[in-house]
C-alpha cells in the first residue's frame, strides 16, 4: 500500500470514527440523564434491559422505530418531515470543526484529529450552531398547533437572545489569544497557568484570563441548547412538549438526537476557549512518542467534556425553571452588557500590553 | 499603513473533509425517517389527526397573529449580530493594532450601547 | 492528500455544486407559493453562496455569510412571515402586472449577462480574506467608515423601535 493512499484510508477512518464518537454520546447521554435523574430524585431508573440498564437506549431505539409516524391533518408537510432533519444537521456539523486530540502520525505526515482545521474555527462554529433555530421554529410553525407555534416562537426568541452573550463572550477570548483557529487556541494554552517566557503573553487556561466570560458562555450555552434552567420552549406544565409536541416515532427522536449534540458541541467549545483542550498538566513533560501523546490527549479531552456534559444534566435536575420574562431580562440586560464590558477591559489591558 | 498582503495557498481543500461526513449523517437521518414508514403500522382517523389540544377539539386555528416583541427581539439582535461580525476582525489583531485599535473599538461600542439603553428605557427588553 | 486530489479539479467541482444549490434554491424562494419554504430555500441561497466565497479562499467573508445573512437575516424573515400569517398568497394578482413583471426579470437577466458576460474577473488581485487582514484595513485607512457603520446600526435600532411603539403613545407593548 502506497503511503499515499494509506494516510487517505487514515483520514477517512477519522472522519468516520469522529461521525461515530458523535452519534454515541446521544445514547450514553440519555443512559447517564435518566439514571442520574433517577438517582437525585429517590427513584430506581431504568435498570431492566441489559446490566444495570445499560442497553436501555437500545431499546429505546427499537421502541423509536416501531412507532406509528404521525402528522397532524393541518400539519405542512413539506416542512413537518424537513424540520426535526434542520434541527439535528447543524450540530453534527459544528463537530467537524472540534480538534479532539494532538495531530497523529501516519505514514510520517502529521493527521490532525480534526475533520475542518479552519481558520475561522470560532465563527464558523457560531455560525453554524446559529442555523438550529430554524429546525425548531418550524417545526413548531408546521404542525399547526398552538403549544408547538408557542413553543417554537419561544424558543427561537430565546436561542437569538443568548447567542449575543455567547458570540460576545467568546470575543474577549479571542483578544486574549489573538486566532480565530480552534486548534490553535489550544496550542495557546499550553501552561496550566502563566504566561509565555518568549512573548510575554497569557500561556495559561484561559478560564483563568477570562473567568467572566467563561461564565458568561456557560450560562449562555445552557440556553442555546435549550436545557433547564432555559428550558422554556418545552416547559412541560405550560406547553405540552413544546415545539415538538405534535411529533412522533424517529422524527421526535431526531429533536433529542440534536439537542445532545448540540450539547457536545458546547461541551467541547468551553473545554477548547477555557480549560486548555486536551492540555494536561505534567503530559508534556513526560516526552511521549507523538501517537501515544495523541492518544493521551484524546483522553484527556475527552474527560474535561465529559465533566461538562455532566454538569449539564447535574444543573437539568437540581434547578428550578426560569420564568419566560425573567429569561429574556438576563439575556439582554445582564449577560449581554456584562459580556460588553468584559470585551472593552480585556481590550483595554490587551491593547497596553 | 498598507496591510500587508498574504497569498493564500488553497485553503478550500482544507474543508472538503465535511462531504464524506456529512454524507453520513445525511444518511443516518434519512435511513431514521424512512424506517418507522415500513416497520410500523399507520392507521388514520379524523379526529386522531387533530392538533393536540388537552383533549378537546382545537379552536379555531394555530396560526394566529402573535406579539410585535418577537419582531423587535429578531431586529436587535441582527443589529447586535452585525456588531459583534464588525468586532471579530478587532479581536484577532488587537495586539498589533493597540491603542488606536482599541479607541475605535471603544467608540463604536459605546455608540451601540446608546442602542441598547434606548431599547431599556423604552422598555423593549422588558415582557409582561 | 494532495496526491490524490487534485486541488484545482476539486474547486472547479465545489464551484459548481455550489453554483447550483443557490441557482436551483433561488427558483424555489421565487416559485414557491408558501412563504415559509421559501424562507428556507432563501437559505439554502445563502449557505450555496458561502461556499462560492470559501472557494475564493474569502474565509472571514464566508462565516460572516453564515453568521448574519443565514443565522440572523432569515430568522426575521421568518418571524415576518409568521407575525403576518401570510401562509398562502393573500393577493389574487391579475396576470398582466405579473407577465410584466417576469418580461422585466427576464430582460434585466439579459441585459447583466450582455454587461457581464464579457468582463474578466479581477479576484486574482484580492487581498487575503482573512479576519487579521481586515481588522487592520478597518483600523487602518478605512476608521471612518467603520464608525459610521455603528452609527448606522443605532439609527436602524432607534427606528425600528420608535416604528412598532404603539399609536397610542404608551410604551412599546
Amino acid at each position: 500500500m502506497s503511503p499515499d493512499i494509506a494516510y487517505f484510508a487514515a483520514t477517512l477512518a477519522k472522519i468516520v470514527a469522529i461521525f461515530l464518537l458523535s452519534v454515541h454520546v446521544v445514547p450514553i447521554m440519555v443512559i447517564l440523564e435518566r439514571r442520574i435523574s433517577a438517582w437525585v430524585q429517590f427513584r430506581i431508573g431504568p435498570n431492566r434491559v441489559g446490566p444495570l440498564g445499560l442497553f436501555q437506549p437500545l431499546a429505546d431505539l427499537v421502541k423509536f422505530l416501531g412507532k406509528e409516524d404521525f402528522v397532524p391533518a393541518q400539519a405542512n408537510k413539506v416542512l413537518f418531515w424537513a424540520a426535526p432533519a434542520l434541527t439535528c444537521l447543524p450540530p453534527f456539523l459544528v463537530m467537524t470543526l472540534i480538534p479532539f486530540a494532538p495531530p497523529f502520525e501516519v505514514m510520517g505526515r502529521e493527521l490532525p484529529a480534526v475533520i475542518v482545521d479552519s481558520s475561522i474555527g470560532i465563527i464558523l462554529a457560531l455560525a453554524l450552531s446559529s442555523l438550529t433555530v430554524y429546525g425548531i421554529a418550524i417545526g413548531g410553525w408546521s404542525s399547526n398547533s398552538k403549544y408547538s407555534l408557542l413553543g417554537g416562537l419561544r424558543s427561537s426568541a430565546q436561542m437569538i437572545s443568548y447567542e449575543l452573550a455567547l458570540g460576545l463572550s467568546v470575543l474577549a477570548v479571542i483578544c486574549v489569544s489573538g486566532t480565530l483557529n480552534l486548534s490553535d487556541m489550544i496550542t495557546r494554552q499550553t501552561a496550566f497557568f502563566g504566561f509565555d517566557d518568549a512573548t510575554g503573553n497569557w500561556a495559561g487556561w484561559n478560564i483563568f484570563s477570562q473567568p467572566v466570560a467563561f461564565l458568561v458562555f456557560l450560562v449562555a450555552s445552557y440556553a442555546e441548547t435549550n436545557r433547564l434552567p432555559f428550558d422554556l420552549p418545552e416547559a412541560e406544565s405550560e406547553l405540552v412538549g413544546g415545539y415538538h409536541t405534535e411529533y412522533s416515532a424517529t422524527k421526535f427522536s431526531l429533536f433529542f438526537m440534536g439537542e445532545y449534540i448540540g450539547m457536545l458541541g458546547m461541551a467541547c467549545l468551553i473545554v477548547i476557549l477555557f480549560l486548555g483542550g486536551w492540555h494536561l498538566p505534567g503530559v508534556a513533560a513526560l516526552d511521549l512518542s507523538p501517537n501515544v501523546f495523541a492518544l493521551v490527549g484524546l483522553l484527556v479531552f475527552m474527560a474535561k467534556v465529559g465533566f461538562f456534559l455532566l454538569l449539564f444534566i447535574q444543573v437539568r435536575w437540581t434547578l428550578p425553571r426560569f420564568r419566560y420574562d425573567q429569561l429574556m431580562q438576563v439575556g439582554w440586560k445582564v449577560l449581554l452588557p456584562i459580556a460588553l464590558a468584559n470585551i472593552l477591559v480585556t481590550g483595554f489591558v490587551v491593547a497596553w500590553s | 499603513m498598507s496591510p500587508t498582503l498574504a497569498v493564500q495557498t488553497s485553503p478550500f481543500v482544507d474543508y472538503v473533509g465535511i462531504a464524506p461526513y456529512l454524507l453520513l449523517v445525511v444518511g443516518m437521518i434519512v435511513v431514521l425517517m424512512v424506517l418507522p414508514l415500513l416497520l410500523a403500522k399507520t392507521t388514520r382517523h379524523r379526529v386522531k389527526d387533530e392538533a393536540y389540544e388537552c383533549g378537546l377539539p382545537p379552536q379555531g386555528t394555530a396560526k394566529q397573529r402573535f406579539s410585535v416583541h418577537f419582531y423587535m427581539v429578531a431586529v436587535l439582535f441582527i443589529l447586535f449580530d452585525i456588531e459583534a461580525v464588525f468586532l471579530f476582525p478587532w479581536a484577532t489583531s488587537v495586539q498589533e493594532l493597540g491603542p488606536i485599535g482599541f479607541s475605535g473599538a471603544v467608540v463604536f461600542v459605546a455608540v451601540l450601547g446608546l442602542g441598547l439603553a434606548y431599547a431599556w428605557r423604552k422598555r423593549v427588553l422588558d415582557w409582561n | 492528500m494532495d496526491a490524490l486530489i487534485d486541488p484545482t479539479l476539486l474547486t472547479r467541482i465545489a464551484f459548481y455544486f455550489f453554483s447550483a444549490l443557490s441557482i436551483v434554491a433561488a427558483l424555489f424562494v421565487v416559485v414557491h407559493r408558501n412563504p415559509i419554504v421559501s424562507a428556507v430555500a432563501l437559505v439554502m441561497t445563502f449557505l450555496g453562496v458561502a461556499g462560492l466565497y470559501l472557494t475564493l479562499g474569502a474565509t472571514f467573508l464566508t462565516a460572516v455569510q453564515i453568521l448574519v445573512y443565514a443565522g440572523a437575516i432569515m430568522v426575521l424573515f421568518l418571524f415576518v412571515i409568521m407575525l403576518l400569517n401570510l401562509e398562502k398568497d393573500p393577493f389574487e394578482e391579475p396576470h398582466v402586472p405579473r407577465l410584466l413583471g417576469a418580461g422585466l426579470a427576464i430582460a434585466l437577466l439579459f441585459g447583466l449577462v450582455a454587461v457581464l458576460g464579457g468582463t474578466v474577473a479581477v479576484g486574482t488581485s484580492i487581498r487575503s480574506g482573512s479576519a487579521e487582514e481586515i481588522g487592520k484595513i478597518f483600523f487602518g485607512e478605512y476608521i471612518f467608515p467603520f464608525e459610521m457603520a455603528s452609527l448606522l446600526l443605532l439609527v436602524a435600532m432607534i427606528g425600528v423601535i420608535v416604528v412598532a411603539r404603539r399609536s397610542d403613545g404608551k410604551e412599546a407593548l
